[in-house]
């Protein structure tokens, strides 16, 4: 009777069942009671492994075709400060420092901005520039044309080594 | 497949989160005036179209102890598909869009410890044969992930 978070994530990676108790379905399959599983759920909420639990939509179908992925080189000085102004934007799901690639990557914020066109991405981006003024020295856009491939987090198959 | 009113509802009402009790649609089938299995019969069929791409928990790779980490390639076009399909074949491979640069392949490593991301991006580069850009998060700025359906 050891049930480890590996092995919840396991049995709920794929998502959870669509039936009406569907936590009593995946305790079942883990040989769990149902409030065992609950509590242990909320545990890993609470230490933050879980995010949420959620739908994750496919922006694509439901109209958002243009998905840009708005990237800045701004200074390194100033980057926290303007990456939490344009993370606040409501229009921008998700804004990251993340390291330059130079030379061929200069860019060091990012940041996701989904519309109906690309017009309304390029305006919403307009709007990016504003606050980042002069201390953003160069910025690209770069469109998604295609999922390749949408899965989530996998746990790989393999012996006990990594319970909690 | 198009989405009605109500379908739409439910993605967004579903995009903040869903309770850890026992019956956790039945408030929210109550608050939109559907029945629960109206509701379960809305998500079987907008999962089975693609509109939603998963539904369930989300989990944090770091909390686990592992690492994500937003990866580039520059692929020239007559090798894309095969590289798609190299690279796809990683389960350490969360996600994967094309986009417009000549860096046309962005993809998100998620692995069970932080040495995993350099394993599987150096192991990419050897199959493949071309250069993996990586660039983990340094800072998170906001994480929503909504969008209005």
């Amino acid at each position: 009777m050891s049930v480890t978070d590996r092995d919840i994530v396991s049995a709920l990676q794929a998502g959870l069942p669509l039936v009406a108790e569907p936590y009593a379905a995946v305790a079942a399959d883990l040989g769990l009671p149902e409030d065992a599983l609950l509590t242990r759920l909320e545990e890993m909420q609470a230490r933050g492994v879980i995010r949420r639990i959620a739908v994750a939509p496919n922006h694509f179908r439901l109209g958002m075709v243009a998905n840009g992925m708005t990237v800045w080189d701004v200074e390194d000085a100033r980057v926290a400060e303007l990456g939490t102004r344009v993370g606040a934007l409501p229009f921008v799901t998700h804004s990251y420092e993340r390291p330059r690639a130079l030379p061929d990557w200069p860019y060091n914020l990012f940041a996701m901005v989904h519309g109906t066109t690309r017009d309304e991405v390029e305006a919403k981006r307009g709007q990016i520039a504003e606050i980042l003024g002069t201390a953003s020295r160069a910025s690209d856009v770069l469109y998604s044309t295609r999922i390749l491939k949408k899965t989530g987090l996998r746990l790989r198959r393999k012996g006990p080594t990594c319970s909690d | 497949m198009t989405l009605d009113a109500t379908d739409r509802a439910l993605i967004n009402r579903l995009q903040e989160g869903l309770p850890l009790t026992s019956a956790p649609f039945e408030g929210i089938a109550a608050e939109m005036g559907i029945t629960v299995d109206d509701l379960l019969a809305r998500l079987e069929r907008m999962k089975a179209s693609g509109a939603i791409t998963r539904f369930g928990p989300f989990f944090d790779a770091a909390a686990m102890g592992g690492a994500f980490c937003l990866c580039a390639m520059a692929v020239p076009e007559a090798e894309f598909d095969r590289v798609t399909e190299q690279v796809n074949a990683f389960p350490q491979v969360a996600h994967n869009y094309q986009r417009t640069h000549r860096l046309n392949m962005w993809f998100v490593l998620a692995t069970e410890t932080p040495e995993g991301i350099a394993e599987a991006a150096d192991a990419i580069e050897a199959e493949t044969g071309i250069a993996v850009l990586r660039f983990p998060k340094l800072q998170e700025f906001f994480i929503g992930f909504r969008v209005a359906a």
